[in-house]
């Protein structure tokens, strides 16, 4: 089965770290195939930054994403040149912090920058919250493949901190009720 | 051995004009390379396009003829890669200063040690005589044909603002001097620009009244001015005339360089990933 | 044991490059091949290896070529318009029969185009771009694994033939991520020493000269000029200038069925996909969707010298069809080895061909 997963926000919020870790989470800890692309503009900081994965049982022949069926929404410029659009049968993970609109399709509300801050003092693990969210939510990996890529993927000493980022993410996508 | 020993025999004869000054600027080379007690096998020539460009051709060690004004950049590759090797370079001034300009400076910015001996006989002989970047003003060439209106660049200033670690000026009739300079510079660790000072009696001195060369090396004598006179006149609040060229030891100074023999690059510095 | 990794296409190339134990990497920054030199710079310096960030790509080029003469197997990485600046010296090493490996990751052109697209406008250039006449090899790769394990290949093929390789890479295969399978050791075809007493740039049958490599006394003489067999400028005699240039190019073009690299998919159907780097992945997506159908596919990975032979092994072919990221620059080489209508599916924009793209051409009989 062939998951095509679009990510957005804008630059420095790890949007396209947070793609890396769920294709490494797939390719390393899961045995799956995966294709990460991302989209790069001038900017360095500030701007939509987008990235998408693939990820399928088998080799991955086509490697770009035509038809994302599953967002994680992180910005509200993100949300308008890379979410607007999505699909009525797609599914959407929003930062509700940061993105006001809604699309026309399901929509699994996670306070992510709200809650890193406050449950863990740190906004800037939101991404890892997200991504804990969107595994809860779709299992496109194993909670243990992410934890583990995460773990690879983040800088020394701030493992623990991202692991709680993660299950906080995971609860978070447990409490929150689809809209 | 003498210098005539690093000479390839059965590439003589030379293509260079009778009277020109490079044949001076090559022995003066050599003979400071022997005096070094440099193996042949260790010892690489490097060079452009132009006539000084052709002189690795003539002796008997690796050498790499390369693409014009490219000589430096192809060196530090040699030496970069191989730092046990003694690279010398010859260029000219067209070569170094023009279409290797930029080569020029970031060989002195990194200080790669790479000794560099242009012959400077401000045009460009193998092609005819056209203008170079140190062509003087006033002065006629084939593509200056009313008298060059462009200032020219002191190579030596330019050697030591981008930072080389020795940088001298002599003259093809400054035979000893010269020879001595060049010795200084492989001797000295880092980027060494020696410039010569040179007649072309074929493309610059018969557009430029110098009827014999030996009127054209004479000219090369008599507006030299040595550094330390310069020195003194500046430190006596005298004007040093204008139109003169300095000659000596320009700078010398023992700042950071590239390319050293076979040092240890093993160890990870802090902070680098295992 | 095999490892298994995530990595990005660029990654691949650098560690591909290590692997094959290129030891000398001198380049210039540009998108998007960047993260080549990054890993080298990274990398290289742990190995004993060199780094130099030059000021330019001529300097670039000539740093690997200077390096390659102390035998060094050298690198450079750049995208068009330092594969532009490199023209000059590029056929400087094709003259002088200088092993060395140029990977452009290719982008958008001309010009500064798009930095950060994909593109596939540089085959021509890679193939003719630097002045006379002269033959060079190109490897494109359409994956990450490719990527890797072509830079290896270019090396090897560099050494064996003594001339410059490229691997023509793009900006989707270069930056994209995915699974990569690293063996535990890969092969690698040392460079043929020059025998002791032979001139320089005598060839025996093989037509390419053994390596007299600086500092082991050969003293040899490199030039660009048209050179004899002592390595001694000629360059007002024709016969030799004739004879000489006419081995630079028979040495690979005589080898192109040694250096050819392909794979064949349905060799008795009528319509024949050819493709090379990143189109490779949509021609295999569209077949893997219409498995009933039977479609041809001549998958390239040695782009230049074109394997001719590979294309008549297509006897029932009756259209070939050319998914590039250009406006046919292959599809004009193709034509040339085939009397098959050759029907060119450029794509401009920086943006892969996509399946339903392909499929429309298909369909459109």
């Amino acid at each position: 089965m062939r998951h095509e997963v679009r990510l957005s926000g804008f630059g420095g919020q790890g949007i396209i770290l947070s793609a890396v870790i769920l294709g490494r989470a797939a390719v390393m800890y899961d045995s799956k195939y995966a294709v990460q692309t991302q989209v790069y503009g001038p900017e360095a900081r500030g701007g939509a930054s987008m990235s998408q994965v693939i990820i399928d049982d088998n080799p991955i022949l086509f490697p770009k994403v035509t038809d994302p069926k599953i967002y994680v929404i992180m910005s509200q410029e993100g949300f308008e040149k890379y979410g607007a659009n999505a699909p009525k049968d797609a599914i959407m993970l929003i930062d509700t912090t940061l993105v006001h609109s809604r699309p026309e399709c399901p929509c699994i509300e996670i306070p992510a920058t709200r809650e890193a801050k406050q449950a863990l003092g740190k906004d800037i693990v939101a991404n890892i919250v997200m991504l804990g969210a969107l595994v809860a939510t779709t299992h496109v990996v194993s909670e243990v493949a992410l934890e583990k890529a995460i773990l690879d993927s983040v800088p020394k000493g701030t493992g623990t901190l991202n692991q709680k980022a993660m299950k906080l993410g995971v609860e978070l996508a447990e409490g929150a009720s689809g809209k | 051995m003498s210098f005539d020993e690093w000479y390839r025999q059965d590439r003589l004869p030379h293509i260079y004009c009778a009277g020109c000054g490079n044949g001076t600027i090559i022995n003066c080379t050599l003979a400071a390379v022997d005096q070094m007690g440099w193996k042949k096998e260790e010892t690489v020539f490097v060079s452009g396009i132009g006539c000084s460009s052709r002189a690795p051709g003539y002796i008997v060690t690796d050498s790499l003829h390369t693409t014009h004004g490219r000589a430096i950049a192809f060196a530090t590759g040699v030496k970069m890669a191989n730092p046990d090797l003694n690279v010398v370079v010859f260029t000219g001034d067209g070569d170094l200063a023009a279409i290797g300009g930029n080569h020029f400076i970031h060989g002195c910015r990194r200080n790669i040690d790479l000794t560099v001996v242009c012959m400077n006989n401000q045009i460009y002989g193998m092609t005819g005589g056209q203008g170079s970047p140190t062509t003087p003003m006033g002065c006629t060439s084939s593509t200056t044909p009313y008298g060059c209106t462009e200032i020219p660049f002191d190579l030596c200033e330019l050697a030591i603002a981008a930072g080389a670690n020795y940088v001298s000026r002599w003259t093809s009739y400054h035979v000893k001097e010269l020879e001595k300079a060049v010795k200084v510079g492989l001797e000295t660790k880092g980027f060494s620009f020696i410039e010569a000072m040179v007649q072309c009696p074929t493309a610059f001195g018969r557009r430029n009244k110098f009827k014999q060369v030996a009127d054209h090396v004479e000219y090369l004598r008599a507006h030299s001015i040595l550094k330390a006179k310069v020195d003194r006149m500046t430190g006596a609040g005298e004007t040093v005339p204008e139109g003169l060229f300095v000659v000596g030891e320009l700078a010398k100074r023992n700042r950071p360089y590239l390319g050293a023999k076979m040092v240890a690059k093993t160890e990870a510095k802090p902070g680098e990933k295992s | 044991m095999t490892r298994t990794e995530f990595w990005q296409g660029n990654t691949a190339c650098a560690e591909g490059a290590l692997a094959a134990g290129c030891n000398f990497f001198g380049g210039y920054p540009i998108t998007p091949s960047t993260e080549v030199a990054e890993h080298m710079a990274s990398e290289l310096p742990k190995r004993n290896g060199v780094f130099i960030q030059m000021e330019d790509e001529i300097a670039s080029m000539a740093s690997i070529i200077g390096a390659s003469w102390t035998g060094a197997r050298a690198m450079t990485a750049t995208s068009g318009p330092g594969f532009s600046l490199m023209m000059e010296n590029i056929g400087f090493a094709a003259m002088t029969e200088t092993p060395c490996v140029v990977v452009n990751v290719q982008r958008g052109g001309p010009s500064t185009g798009q930095p950060t697209m994909a593109a596939q406008g540089d085959m021509l250039q890679a193939r003719f771009g630097s002045h006379g006449d002269y033959s060079i090899i190109a490897l494109c790769p359409a994956t990450v694994q490719e990527m890797y394990e072509m830079t290896v290949k270019a090396f090897n093929l560099a050494d064996t033939y003594r001339v410059p390789v490229f691997l023509m890479a793009d900006e989707v295969v270069g930056h994209m991520r995915e699974k990569i399978i690293i063996p535990d050791a890969v092969e690698r075809v040392p460079r043929r020493e020059l025998a002791r007493g032979t001139l320089p740039f005598h060839t025996g049958g093989d037509l390419a000269p053994g390596f007299p490599q600086f500092g082991r006394g050969y003293s040899v003489h490199v030039t660009g000029l048209t050179h004899d067999e002592r390595g001694y400028p000629a360059a007002t005699n024709p016969k030799l200038h004739a004879a000489l240039v006419q081995r630079l190019v028979d040495k690979i073009e005589l080898a192109r069925d040694t250096i050819a690299d392909y794979d064949i998919i349905n060799p008795d159907a009528e319509d024949l996909f050819i493709a090379y780097g990143a189109p490779v992945r949509t021609v295999q997506q569209v077949m893997h969707d219409r498995p009933k159908e039977k479609i041809g596919f001549l998958r390239l990975r040695t782009v230049w010298p074109f394997p001719e032979k590979a294309l008549s092994l297509f006897k029932n072919a009756k259209r070939v069809l050319v998914p590039e990221m250009n406006l046919g620059q292959m599809a004009r080489e193709f034509e040339r080895h085939t009397k098959v209508s050759v029907i060119s599916i450029p794509k401009l924009g920086g943006e892969l061909h996509t399946p339903d793209e392909l499929v429309a051409v298909l369909e459109a009989r």
